[in-house]
């Protein structure tokens, strides 16, 4: 029996690895748990550099340095700030519903969670391919809104009540121009030779690959239009700057998390950048062609596909470099001798993820189908689509310095009379330049 | 309510709303409020019956500036009546006046309006200088002007940084207060004390400029009319800045006048009110400058009028620094101030307003009687004029658009 | 070795088999138990939310029925349509109401023993439905299959190359009167437009 094992298990688990489908398709159900947790993890490391990120650029924007005492450049901060979160006294207020109020950041999570299960890192890079993927990850990410309506009552205080009211309200709203904004490019996949087109993730970055054109140059403007009413209405969804009503700080103290503290108050933001993540992940497999690298028409040939591999690589090595610029730039004293240190250390860590990277591109460059080129190739999906999620991100925080804060009034107005009107028209358009192509 | 209880709407049933009917909710648009409404007619008219809300803003909340406490009635989210409580900052200035000597109070003022404690220094100084008949020196009433409008320009930057970050923009926060520290840098040579200034006495000014000073007022002059430029492009023409106040805590002329209101939020509802001009005081009657007045006395207005007042306050130091005298900085002032029996009233125009300092003497050392009128505390009146019919992001932007600090509030 | 490892070692290379079903009946009868206990809890809390609460578990249990009989359109639907749209409308408009109060009231009225017996009467036809069922309508589980359920829908709400489907009418009826009820909620609720 242990012989058997032993020979059944590499199997097993070599079994998906040549795979060119998900592991939910092809029914592997060891490798979509591998997969889910590394999503998990993954999720839950971004959310923590986005959390660096965030108060690093912010301060920048701000003349600021932002955290800069723990660790090098403040890298340990979000660590230090997850342990004190944790560590801190769980408080329940004695008048809020004790079973409502504890179960309402766990709703916002689960939903902001469940809905990575579909999102495609690349063509086999994602737990399982739905059917039904945008209109799963819309109707899910939808559910999160439950867990802001359900905390600010649940609290028994005024402020997180209008909180609540007011995200419900609003995150109602703009999932319906967000919605037809999708749409509009879901009618984009249908230009294929069957006149079919799809709602599973995957398959729409297909149809982009099939058509050679990430579809928010598509039919140009109106793909572009599209996605802006998309990139206005997923901020508006998330509860982001310049549309955070829902937890207007001077308006609202916190809004609906103000009786919330310590962990459950760290599960909230959590669940709002994963939510951040989600979201702008799809708009980059509606508009910006998921894993497909740039240029893919334009520069293509085995040459060119081997420059655009050696990008992660070089991204890392860049990374590197500024760990290691900001080493030479520490102030000779002792007292940065531990965080210079520090400092040379992770910029190791990165060059040395930068050789391993540029290594695969250079061993893997051949177009037959080993393992090496396998990697390699996934090694560009993942990396093009997270770039692209990246750069959003930036744009969150980038929003978030500039811009002040809409009034609620006047979010409504935006999402029903103009976002509304305008993504109907891009939808009727579309479909009227659809058929007239086809 | 659902989860607030509905009993502690009774205990401020007093907060009557003046003219609004109960029908037309659901609508954002406001009447206008005339002055006669301002009387509560009916103290016992609630809307207990509708969806009404009431909310207490404060003493501890990011956006009201201190520890203002604003009783908000709200309809869903729409104000219906406000009512400030105060006095949460009291330390009693006034009567501690009456136990100090003159010389010994004069710190005391800076404690008042602490973002422009130069210019309170002004006003008192002054004030006890004409309840003295003496004249300052000119000398000592030039660096009197230049740190006074340095002390504006502080004013408005710390204003302008808070109103926006209230409004939600964080930035231009701290653009300002960078800013505002090359003036501090200055207040701190001159005199030693950033905050606290303490920077004149009575009778002219304590100490000679230091060695530079001119030269570094100057430098700040070309430092700082650029970054004005930058506040004004993050905000002047962003558009939600625009939308978020424009229209929004409209008080006309009239209102205004009517109650009191003085400084940039009356000069934002056009009236041409400016006491270094109406009055002229120090060594302004000397320098030319504009008196910039708005149109429609909305919140935009007020951040235009303000804007431009800064420019206009540069123009006034280029002027003073460039011609400044030389000569004495101290008048002839007895060792012992001991005023002639009588009253005075002198009023200056602060940052905020205007600022007067009322003084009955009894001939003894000390004050008898001390009243200030503080433009902050006088202004705030307007709060609740401004607010009704509108929304409670609007309230956090009108008291950041009053330019309240709590400390002249409460004295 | 289970017969769903089985099938993923032999499905491993380049297979689009889809994921076996994995304990069926489990899945079923918990998510059944779930939708009945959570529906049961609807009508027995005093407190509204928790019953709002309550009923957002059923709808998903039964999102995820939908799922097991291969329509995930209509479980996607299910999931947007009702718990995302309608349960939010509803804990908005719960949150309006004075809880303290209802929490007094009683829950039953008069009229309970009309509302037990229209129970009872859907009840015997359930059981008359499983009982016959087999009998009264023939096998078509599979009729529609996962990988083009959306596409299927789609062709029997609007047709296909031409042709109008069989529900094409009913459809634009319905949206029809959707339209009409919205508009009937702006003029009701607004005074001035």
């Amino acid at each position: 029996m242990p012989n058997m094992i032993a020979i059944w298990m590499p199997n097993f688990i070599m079994s998906y690895l040549g795979s060119t489908v998900t592991p939910g398709e092809a029914g592997s159900q060891f490798w979509a748990l591998i997969y889910v947790l590394i999503i998990f993890a993954g999720v839950s490391v971004a959310v923590m550099s986005m959390n660096w990120l965030e108060r690093k650029a912010l301060a920048h924007f701000q003349i600021r340095l932002g955290p800069m005492r723990v660790g090098p450049h403040g890298l340990l901060q979000p660590i230090a700030d997850a342990l004190k979160l944790m560590l801190k006294e769980d408080i329940i207020p004695s008048e809020a519903d004790q079973f409502v109020f504890w179960v309402a950041p766990l709703i916002g999570l689960l939903a902001a969670f469940t809905v990575y299960t579909v999102i495609p890192f690349g063509p086999s890079q994602a737990v399982s391919d739905m059917n039904i993927g945008i209109l799963f990850m819309l109707g899910v990410s939808s559910l999160g809104v439950l867990g802001v309506v359900v905390a600010g009552w649940a609290s028994n205080s005024h402020y997180p009540l209008i909180g609540a009211l007011r995200s419900s309200a609003q995150m109602v709203s703009y999932e319906v121009a967000m919605g037809l904004a999708v749409v509009s490019a879901i009618l984009m996949t249908s230009l294929n030779e069957k006149g079919t087109g799809t709602l599973s993730m995957i398959g729409i970055v297909r149809a982009q690959e099939q058509q050679g054109i990430w579809f928010i140059f598509k039919f140009f403007p109106l793909g572009l239009i599209a996605f802006i009413v998309f990139a206005i209405a997923m901020i508006a969804e998330t509860n982001r700057a310049p549309f955070d009503m829902a937890e207007a700080e001077s308006e609202l103290t916190a809004g609906y998390h103000t009786e919330y503290s310590g962990l459950r108050w760290s599960l909230f933001m959590l669940a709002e950048y994963a939510a951040m993540i989600a979201v702008s992940s799809i708009a980059v497999t509606l508009w910006l062609g998921g894993w497909m690298r740039p240029f893919v028409r334009l520069l293509h040939g085995p040459s060119w596909d081997f420059i655009f591999s050696l990008f992660p690589g070089l991204t890392f090595l860049g990374l590197a470099a500024i760990a290691f610029v900001g080493v030479l730039r520490m102030p000779a004293h002792s007292f940065f001798k531990i965080q210079k240190i520090g400092l040379e250390a992770f910029g190791g860590l990165l060059g040395f993820i930068a050789l391993m990277l540029l290594v695969i591109a250079i061993a893997g460059r051949s177009q037959d189908p080993s393992i090496g080129s396998r990697l390699n190739e996934s090694i560009g999906y993942i990396y093009w689509f997270l770039l692209k999620v990246a750069v959003f991100m930036y744009l969150f925080i980038w929003y978030r310095a500039t811009w002040p804060r809409y009034r609620f009034d006047q979010l409504m107005r935006v999402g029903w009379k103009v976002l509304l009107p305008i993504s109907l028209a891009v939808l009727i358009v579309t479909a009227i330049v659809g058929v007239l192509v086809a | 309510m659902s989860a607030p209880t509905g009993e502690d709407t009774k205990n401020i049933s007093h907060l009557a709303p003046s003219n609004r009917e109960n029908s037309d909710q659901g609508e954002t648009e406001r009447k206008n409020v005339g002055g006669n409404d301002l009387t509560f007619e009916n103290p016992d008219k609630t809307y207990l019956d509708s969806n009404e809300l009431i909310i207490n803003m404060g003493p501890q909340h990011p956006a009201t500036h201190g520890v203002l406490r604003v009783i908000l009635k709200l309809d869903g989210e729409k104000v219906l009546g406000t009512e400030c409580v105060i006095g949460y900052l009291h330390r009693g200035v006034e009567k501690i006046a009456e136990n100090r000597t003159y010389t010994m109070f004069n710190p005391y003022v800076d404690r008042m309006d602490y973002v422009a404690a130069v210019s309170n220094g002004l006003g008192y100084c002054e004030a006890v200088e004409k309840l003295l008949n003496v004249e300052a020196t000119p000398r000592a009433k030039y660096i009197r002007v230049i740190l006074t409008e340095l002390n504006r320009i502080a004013s408005h930057q710390l204003w302008l940084g808070t109103h926006a970050l209230d409004i939600g923009a964080m930035t231009p926060l701290f653009y300002t207060f960078r800013d505002r520290e090359e003036i501090l840098k200055i207040f701190e040579k001159y005199c030693g004390a950033r905050l606290t200034t303490h920077a004149f006495r009575i009778g002219g000014c304590q100490y000679e400029t230091y060695a530079g000073f001119e030269k570094e007022v100057k430098n700040f002059l070309t430092f700082v009319a650029p970054k004005i430029d930058e506040y004004e492009t993050l905000l002047t023409t962003n558009r939600i800045w625009m939308e978020r106040t424009k229209n929004v805590g409209v008080i006309s002329a009239a209102d205004a006048i009517a109650l009191g209101v003085t400084g940039p939020v009356l000069r934002a509802s056009g009236v041409k009110w400016d006491l270094r001009k109406a009055q002229p005081y120090a060594a302004y009657s000397e320098f030319d400058f504009e008196i910039p007045v708005g149109t429609n006395g909305d919140t935009y207005d007020r951040y235009l009028v303000r804007m431009a007042e800064m420019r206009q306050s540069l123009r006034i130091i280029e002027q003073a620094v460039n011609s400044i005298p030389e000569g004495p900085i101290m008048a002839k002032v007895p060792k012992v101030i001991k005023p002639p029996v009588g009253e005075i009233y002198h009023s200056i125009e602060s940052p905020k307003g205007e600022l007067g300092y009322f003084i009955v003497s009894d001939g003894s050392t000390q004050p008898y009687r001390l009243r200030v009128r503080p433009p902050s505390f006088v202004n705030l009146q307007a709060l609740d004029i401004m607010v009704r019919g509108l929304l409670v992001a609007d309230v956090v932007a009108v008291i950041g658009t009053i330019d309240i600090v709590l400390g002249e509030v409460d004295r | 070795m289970n017969p769903a490892m089985n099938s993923a070692l032999n499905s491993g290379l380049n297979s689009t088999a889809g994921m076996a079903p994995v304990a069926t009946p489990y899945f079923f009868y918990g998510l059944a138990a779930l939708a009945v206990v959570s529906g049961f809890l609807v009508i027995t809390r005093r407190n509204v939310v928790h019953s709002a609460l309550a009923l957002i578990v059923t709808l998903l249990s039964v999102a995820g029925l939908y799922l097991m009989l291969y329509a995930p359109f209509v479980a996607g639907v299910q999931i947007i349509v009702y718990a995302g749209g309608i349960m939010v409308l509803f804990l908005f408009v719960i949150m309006l109401v004075n809880i303290e109060r209802s929490v007094k009231e009683r829950r039953f009225n008069s009229m309970w023993p009309v509302g037990l017996s229209a129970a009872g009467a859907l009840f015997t036809l359930f059981v008359f439905a499983f009982a016959k069922g087999r009998a009264l309508f023939p096998d078509r589980m599979m009729s529609l299959p996962e990988s083009s359920n959306t596409q299927q829908i789609a062709t029997m709400l609007y047709g296909d190359a031409g042709k109008i489907g069989p529900y094409t009418f009913a459809f634009e009826i319905a949206s029809l009167l959707l339209l009409v009820a919205i508009l009937g909620a702006v003029i009701m609720t607004k005074k001035k437009i």
